[in-house]
């Protein structure tokens, strides 16, 4: 039983950090429409330069918010350089666009770093074990937790009830009016990508521990990713951290309970909720 | 999709259906390549394939508007197909060919009420999902499909009991010819009927089209049995000149790749997809001889810069060319 909820905890967390890479996903998705297959390749430049940063000496707990900027700063200069231009264009195109840039990050990642899987040095209280309510926990798992539960919460803040949210909401709801009355979008949108890129990032940079790193991270987290927003509903940041957990969860028992059926579960459940919701559990209809 | 996606489009008006001059010219350099480079022609074999499963995605992205992010999943079902059926016994090819497309268009049958609906973001997300779900079936039954592995250990059975596959790759690559030239003429022939004009039709504008009684969902779905089916031909055909059938033939990277592929080559343009495909296995050839990791690096930098240049891809070159021809 008690074997039951540590595994129960261990989907949690894994929950948690699928949360925090897909959130940025979800708005960029949902809210901007822009389909963004470079996602993973955002998460994956967070994981290296956390390597990198951790590497030289900087306390894990200084990198994260580096991560977080550097990402961030690099998303938006991606924007404004291109993706800026791709909004009104098909989702193929935005599709070639972000497939192209993901294969192109790999491959210089591929190219300075070498194919090898690359670990990270977590600190010695991040990676023991806690006593709570008499199961012994990873440190790191609860630290997961407590970071997924804050972004979600800052996040929904941010959307919900501030007003750069309710600007961002405009602006995709009807930009014409939104630009009439004096918001900018264009500035607006790029810090809005910066954002998505950052949480990627940070997402990346938390995942090195539990997932590991190599140049083909960038394409092998995306699939996840996709199916977090598939599940959740583009643009919800409640349906993405509820698919997020679910996801995490079934996958952490189905591997405890009925190991061959591995991935199997997972996709299962993709499509059988694109299915009865075309539009994921909170989407909004488009 | 809006009148402002050149790239999506072949337009309705543009000869990009007509015969033109250029296809001619595909095989003469077809048939060249096999006097010419004796020595490369199980390279010239691999590219006839990936032709072929060009074409079949041109059909679905190019003709119907349909993307998808898993339409290798018909090229590797195709290559197990045959694979398999030939270490139970059934090694003649020709059999091997139908089989590889009976059994992707089964699949693509069962996929097709997934696919028809939704937008182009459901359904990359399903076709991706599917993709998964299919690699990661393929992976599990070892007993089958070899895992991680793959499968080597069958037998291809002379052509029509006369032709005999040799180590040259001669029988080989006339075979993936006739094959291909077989799909060309095909395609050409649906793409200029009643039913490709209609699917043009949806592509252009999927809510008008049912005004006019075209059955959409059903169209959109004969479209993608019949692009599986084609797919599940060159599978097969790659299953048994290369005698081998593995997990990557169904990854996502085959299926990323060849949504490439018919976009540089310039959808919804038969020779210029063709060319398109020619083109690329070429270039990932020579370029994956020096390093793999500068063919990725080179890949996405001309991916990128394609959204941004190369509008309507090498069809499109064809196009304006043919045009400026006619008006000299």
């Amino acid at each position: 039983m008690s074997s039951l909820v540590a595994v129960l905890v261990d989907g949690v967390a894994y929950g948690m950090l699928l949360f925090l890479s897909a959130v940025g996903l979800s708005v960029t998705l949902g809210l901007m429409r822009f389909i963004n297959l470079a996602h993973g390749a955002f998460a994956m430049v967070g994981a290296y330069l956390a390597v990198v940063v951790v590497g030289a000496g900087l306390p894990f707990l200084l990198a994260l918010p580096l991560v977080f900027v550097v990402v961030g700063i690099f998303g938006i200069a991606i924007e404004r350089t291109a993706i800026r231009y791709l909004y009104r264009r098909s989702a193929l195109e935005q599709v070639l666009f972000s497939i192209g840039l993901a294969f192109a990050l790999g491959a210089l990642a591929n190219l300075i770093f070498g194919p090898q899987q690359q670990g990270i040095l977590t600190p010695a209280w991040l990676t023991g074990r806690v006593a709570l309510l008499g199961l012994e926990i990873t440190s790191y798992r609860l630290f997961l937790i407590a970071m997924g539960a804050a972004t979600a919460i800052a996040l929904i803040y941010l959307f919900e009830h501030t007003l750069f949210g309710a600007r961002i909401r405009a602006a995709v709801d009807n930009r014409r009016a939104a630009e009439g009355i004096g918001i900018q979008v264009e500035r607006l949108f790029a810090l809005t990508f910066g954002l998505g890129a950052a949480l990627a990032g940070l997402g990346g940079a938390l995942s090195v521990e539990m997932l590991g790193l190599d140049p083909a991270f960038a394409l092998k987290y995306l699939t996840m990713l996709l199916m977090v927003v598939a599940i959740g509903g583009a643009g919800s940041i409640e349906g993405s951290l509820l698919a997020a957990l679910g996801l995490g969860t079934v996958d952490a028992l189905f591997k405890y309970l009925l190991p061959e059926a591995g991935g199997f579960v997972i996709f299962g459940l993709l499509v059988a909720v694109l299915l009865v919701k075309p539009a994921g559990l909170k989407g909004r209809v488009a | 999709m809006s009148a402002l996606n050149p790239i999506s489009h072949g337009g309705l008006s543009k000869p990009a259906l007509s015969f033109n001059p250029i296809t001619p010219l595909i095989f003469a350099a077809l048939i060249a390549s096999y006097f010419l480079f004796p020595n490369h022609l199980a390279l010239a074999t691999q590219i006839l394939v990936l032709m072929i499963f060009a074409l079949s995605y041109d059909l679905l992205q190019g003709h119907a508007g349909i993307v998808s992010l898993g339409h290798a999943v018909f090229l590797g079902l195709g290559a197990y197909g045959s694979a398999i059926l030939a270490r139970w016994g059934f090694t003649d090819p020709l059999f091997g060919l139908m089989a590889g497309a009976s059994i992707s268009a089964l699949v693509a049958l069962v996929l097709s009420p997934i696919v028809v609906r939704g937008s182009d973001f459901t359904r990359l997300l399903v076709t991706l999902g599917v993709a998964s779900l299919i690699h990661e079936a393929a992976n599990r039954m070892r007993d089958l499909t070899g895992g991680a592995d793959g499968l080597a250990d069958f037998e291809v059975a002379p052509l029509l009991g006369l032709f005999a596959f040799d180590f040259e790759g001669r029988t080989a690559f006339l075979y993936a010819l006739i094959v291909f030239a077989f799909v060309y003429a095909a395609l050409w022939r649906v793409t200029t009927s009643p039913f490709g004009l209609a699917l043009r039709g949806i592509r252009e504008n999927p809510r008008r089209m049912p005004a006019i009684g075209s059955p959409v969902a059903r169209h959109l779905a004969v479209s993608y049995l019949l692009s599986g089916a084609i797919a599940g031909v060159g599978g097969a055909l790659l299953a048994q000149t290369s005698r081998f059938a593995s997990l990557d033939m169904l990854g996502f990277e085959r299926s990323a790749e060849i949504v490439m592929v018919v976009t540089l080559g310039g959808t919804g343009h038969i020779a210029g997809v063709s060319i398109g495909a020619a083109a690329f296995g070429l270039v990932k050839d020579a370029l994956s001889t020096v390093s793999p990791r500068y063919w990725q690096l080179g890949l996405g930098i001309v991916l990128m810069a394609s959204v941004f240049l190369a509008r309507g891809g090498i069809g499109g070159l064809i196009e304006r060319f043919c045009r400026f021809g006619r008006r000299a």
